[in-house]
């Protein structure tokens, strides 16, 4: 068999040129392949085609002679002849888009569009050059607001189905169509249901004219004073490719890369419009120490070397656990190998967490074979066992959603409550504990108590070994204590030890600080404090004797009066930490404490000393996402007043205590880190921007990862605003639209790393605890849009917190005698109560009260008990 | 509460029962809706999409696209008076001008009564008896001036009111289509009759060997 045959390759020509093509593919996309740009509107590489702008129509031969078709809706077939450039295509460009601007509006010198708009482009390039249209536009009332975030100015639109089709075919919220027809054609939403998406941002990235604005970018800036660069969203742990525009020093809007491996383009609303927070007038720009109950703002000089007599003080005890770090979702891995190699490289501390009780031990997910997303979009077979996943990973959820659709996977979902996942499943299981044990234990077996899901099983060929399953794992319900999740994924990953498991926590980066040793008893590398690899016994001096505590031992050794240092690294446990009596109650009874922040947060507005941090877009770095791929984070903006990247902040404090940490940029650092980990082996910073830059590398490097792949061309009029502002040739020169696939192949660093096995970490189920007499069930689940700093400090967002209510079933409401906007009394274990307004969703299971968390933080009130496995609450008519 | 009323929500759950894809139910259903209440209101169009399990944005897409339904309030009559070439050149513009007169309102707009919605129509297929009007789809003509307030004046006086129901209702009779078959069911029948008619042609015509 010829190359040719096997990968099913045809010969057409274009413009009189031999071209080979994959039998199938849109004509469209074969002749760009080939260079050769065809003009157009409606198509989009990411959406199905519709063919309706008629832009880019090309002759094609036929039995009849060669005619006009449309190139994006003709798949390329064997000896096609194709022409784009003749006298009749000329003809038939300059028709189309003398008739798509008759009714378009000349106003692009006020029009955010203007300047990247490829309607714009498109017309100087292939349109008439003028018009004869001499009669009256239609007019329509400009702009009106289809949501909170996006504005929608109708005289623009020139009908081409994306935003529409992006609303109903990808995200799955169709709530903008096209109303009416003829020339009185309109994109609306329904009266009174506004475009209320989580991925309506993405929108006004494919909006190919100036019709959809996003309401934080409207009027900011113009095409040409933009400058950008390319990074990776860290809203969450999905790690969107994004690229960074700024205009004067200030953020002005982030753009959805294209990557096949991560986010197609797409980003969610929090990503994309998460920019402003870092703009927000509120960061703290200062060092800042507590003189009685208010700051007082000082130098970092002398906040340093205070730093530097605490931490002595407290050593001085001998017992270096007295010294805890907390780390959050802001650091880069850069930050978080400093800051751990501070911790345990020179203080000699393993008190270091980076998960405030909504996680999962980082033992646990490193010992859980690890799957990537393209594999679990096209494993055979999906099994979740993870909080609502269009609620914490939103573009994941696109992923998942769009495999499903298209019959390559199919869905499992186990927990106890419903979510957005449930309508794109075959099955979804209620469990119980107990349940879910069983389940773990025989889901492949015949004599499996759940023999729905196993038929779906079996019948997708998942083997008796869970040969071609992905285990989506996560919080299902924060009510249930980790324990049983870990419990649940261990035991099910003894039984099936060929299923593998995508970690689904929400949190940024904590994928980088299981890596890195950001989490109790494991070093750079995922190895133990036992396993140190020689070159990190080297470079790290001072080595814990001993595991350390975690958050939750953190805490209750603060409440013993055992914790004299605590540093809040980007980490906000007074507003995050699951069980928020004991974080704050903790809190207050720590000897002194550090916070590294960026705004004045719940935490840190009640700590010792506040040191100012740079944000997102302030600093260079890596960030790994939940499937252990590592991309760059790159610096676009500087920053306010006198913050300081995170990592530098522990540089200096080392320097306080006479130990160089060695690196003196985020270069240096990831040099390093691929030196002592050997999960980092063959990563460099020229690897990660050059060949790898838009997919970035996943660890550990295996074979594949290497295999050289040309960086896909940029569409232009798929995501305009990043094309032109590249034309303009700003800086961003680094990255071009082909890549030259150039690679440094790694040295003597291709052994591969020891990987902790399932063998090694036993499952412990934790006793549930029987169900109290009056109390209900808990369901415990996050939104989008909680409470956070975050999303308080953007002003577009903040409107879109998701109000405090607790919902029931219709049927529970009628047994509390309680209707629709009642009050309800909602009490927890140890007394602490909160009322909430009462929303019926019969979604809710009978007897299960649903609270969503971040949206209420009441002082005395906190529904979930870290000490307890299943937490229950009480619930009354107020 | 529901939009429907008990009757035609139980019409309205057959309607979605006949089609394989429930979606396909949205146009009949939005005829349903028009027959009870006169005009596609947002209730209706919301209460529809949650029987057929799409977005109300998409009901009122396609509710709009179609001259024949409603989105806004119209009269208990709607009378569409054809400009068309045949209507044309018999004095339909006119007919509609003088429409306009009795019934005093422009093309388009509705009585305050709430009586007369009056719209211009392209070709009916009534061009043999033009100039034509239709009210709500039943045809009249060919109209005269005084043929016409003959018409208005019948139709406020309720003469005409077993020819023309109130605008919504199609017709009075509704199909009693029993439940859907299964497809098995369908060939197996069709196989039966294609037989059957295969052995009817062969002994009419023994020639011909069963070609058909």
């Amino acid at each position: 068999m010829s190359t040719d045959e096997s990968q099913n390759l045809v010969t057409l020509s274009i413009d009189g040129r031999e071209i080979k093509a994959k039998g199938g593919e849109l004509l469209i996309e074969a002749a760009e392949k080939s260079g050769v740009f065809i003009p157009r509107f409606c198509y989009h590489n990411r959406l199905p085609q519709v063919g309706v702008c008629r832009m880019c129509l090309v002759e094609v031969k036929g039995p009849r002679g060669f005619s006009l078709q449309p190139s994006c809706y003709l798949p390329v077939s064997e000896g096609m002849e194709v022409i784009t450039q003749s006298e009749k295509v000329k003809k038939a460009q300059d028709g189309v888009l003398e008739f798509l601007l008759i009714n378009h509006p000349l106003d692009c010198p006020t029009c955010d569009k203007g300047g990247e708009c490829p309607l714009q482009d498109q017309t100087l390039t292939y349109g008439p050059g003028e018009s004869r249209f001499a009669e009256e536009k239609r007019h329509w009332e400009k702009p009106i607001a289809i949501s909170e975030l996006v504005f929608l100015d109708r005289e623009r639109c020139i009908q081409c189905d994306r935003c529409t089709r992006f609303a109903d075919v990808v995200a799955g919220d169709a709530l903008i169509e096209f109303i009416g027809r003829g020339d009185h054609t309109e994109v609306n939403v329904f009266p009174d249901r506004p475009f209320s998406s989580y991925f309506s941002g993405n929108t006004v990235q494919i909006c190919p004219v100036g019709a959809l604005t996003a309401a934080p970018y409207r009027f900011k800036a113009r095409p040409w004073d933009l400058s950008q660069v390319e990074s990776s969203c860290m809203a969450c742990s999905m790690g969107c490719r994004i690229m960074v525009q700024s205009s004067q020093n200030g953020l002005t809007r982030y753009l959805g890369l294209d990557s096949d491996s991560v986010n197609h383009g797409w980003l969610c609303d929090k990503g994309r419009f998460g920019f402003e927070a870092i703009n927000s007038a509120d960061r703290v720009t200062s060092p800042m120490i507590r003189k009685g109950d208010s700051f007082v703002e000082t130098s970092w000089a002398s906040a340093l070397s205070l730093i530097g007599s605490k931490i002595v003080d407290a050593k001085a005890s001998g017992d270096p656990s007295r010294i805890g770090i907390m780390l959050g979702s802001r650091l880069t891995n850069e930050d978080i190998y400093a800051w751990v190699k501070l911790a345990k490289g020179v203080i000699g501390t393993d008190s270091v967490d980076s998960q405030l009780g909504d996680g999962l031990r980082g033992e646990v997910i490193a010992a859980l074979p690890r799957a990537t997303v393209n594999e679990a979009v096209s494993a055979k077979a999906v099994l979740a066992f993870t909080g609502d996943i269009k609620e914490e990973i939103p573009v994941l959820f696109l992923r998942l959603r769009e495999a499903i659709r298209n019959g390559r996977t199919k869905l499992v979902t186990v927990g106890t409550r419903s979510s957005s996942l449930d309508k794109l499943s075959e099955v979804s299981a209620r469990v119980t504990p107990d349940q879910a044990r069983l389940l773990a234990m025989e889901v492949t077996k015949d004599s499996s108590k759940f023999p729905e899901i196993s038929a779906v099983l079996s019948k997708q060929g998942v083997g008796a070994d869970g040969e071609g399953l992905v285990v989506l794992l996560g919080r299902e319900n924060l009510a249930w204590d980790q324990s049983i999740v870990e419990a649940f994924a261990l035991e099910l990953s003894r039984s099936l030890p060929k299923a593998k498991f995508l970690i689904t926590l929400r949190g940024s980066n904590f994928s980088g600080a299981v890596d890195l040793g950001g989490v109790p008893r494991l070093l750079p590398g995922r190895s133990s404090l036992e396993t140190a690899t020689p070159v990190l016994r080297q470079k790290w001096a001072n080595l814990p004797a001993q595991g350390g505590r975690g958050a939750k031992e953190m805490f209750n050794a603060a409440l013993r009066g055992e914790l004299d240092l605590l540093f809040l690294v980007g980490s906000d446990p007074r507003q995050d930490y699951l069980d928020s009596e004991l974080a704050n109650s903790a809190l207050d009874n720590v000897g002194f404490v550090v916070s590294v922040d960026t705004y004045l947060s719940r935490s840190s507005s009640s700590a010792d000393l506040v040191l100012p941090a740079a944000a997102f877009a302030e600093k260079a770095g890596t960030t790994t996402n939940l499937e252990g791929r590592v991309f760059t984070v790159n610096q676009k903006v500087t920053s306010p007043g006198l913050c300081r990247p995170d990592w530098t902040i522990a540089s200096e404090i080392a320097l306080e205590l006479e130990e160089d940490l060695g690196f003196g940029s985020a270069e240096d650092i990831l040099d390093e880190i691929a030196e002592v980990s050997p999960l980092h082996w063959g990563l460099s910073w020229h690897r990660l921007t050059k060949s790898a830059a838009l997919d970035g590398v996943v660890v550990p490097i295996t074979a594949t990862a290497l295999s050289i792949r040309p960086r896909a061309m940029l569409d232009q009029i798929s995501t305009p605003g990043i094309a032109s502002v590249w034309n303009q040739g700003l800086p961003s020169s680094k990255t071009s639209y082909f890549d030259d696939g150039t690679i440094e192949e790694p040295g003597s660093a291709s052994q591969p790393p020891a990987q902790a096995s399932v063998a090694s970490v036993e499952p412990i189920w934790p006793v549930a605890p029987v169900q109290p007499l009056g109390t209900m069930r808990l369901g415990y689940s996050r939104k989008l849009y909680g409470q956070g700093e975050h999303l308080m400090n953007s002003p577009h967002l903040s409107k879109l917190i998701v109000e405090a209510k607790c919902r029931i079933s219709s049927k529970t409401a009628k047994e509390l005698g309680a209707e629709m906007g009642d009050s309800l009394r909602v009490a927890d274990k140890a007394g602490g109560e909160s009322l909430f307004e009462l929303e019926i969703d019969d979604s809710v299971g009978d007897g299960i009260v649903e609270l969503i968390r971040g949206s209420f933080s009441n002082p005395g009130f906190s529904p979930v008990r870290s000490d307890e496995a299943v937490n229950y609450v009480k619930v009354e008519r107020a | 509460m529901s939009f429907f009323n008990p009757e035609n929500l139980e019409k309205a759950q057959i309607l979605v029962g006949l089609y394989p894809d429930k979606r396909s139910a949205l146009i009949p259903l939005c005829h349903l809706a028009q027959s009870q209440h006169g005009h596609l209101s947002n209730e209706a169009m919301v209460e529809i999409a949650e029987l057929v399990g799409v977005q109300p944005a998409e009901v009122y897409g396609t509710a709009s696209f179609y001259d024949m339904l409603h989105t806004e309030e119209v009269g208990k009559y709607l009378v569409g008076v054809c400009t068309n070439v045949a209507c044309l050149l018999s004095g339909g513009q006119e007919l509609l001008e003088h429409a306009s007169d009795v019934l005093g309102i422009p093309p388009g707009a509705t009585t305050e009564d709430g009586k007369f919605t009056l719209e211009e129509v392209e070709c009916v297929a009534h061009c043999d008896k033009a100039p034509c009007a239709q009210v709500n789809y039943r045809y009249f003509g060919p109209l005269t001036n005084g043929d016409f307030d003959q018409l208005v004046d019948d139709l406020k006086s309720d003469r005409l009111s077993d020819s023309v129901p109130p605008h919504g209702v199609l017709s009075r009779v509704f199909r009693d289509a029993p439940p859907m078959v299964p497809l098995e069911i369908i060939h197996q029948e069709r196989r039966v009759m294609d037989e059957a008619k295969k052995a009817r042609l062969a002994a009419q015509n023994p020639d011909a060997g069963g070609k058909q």
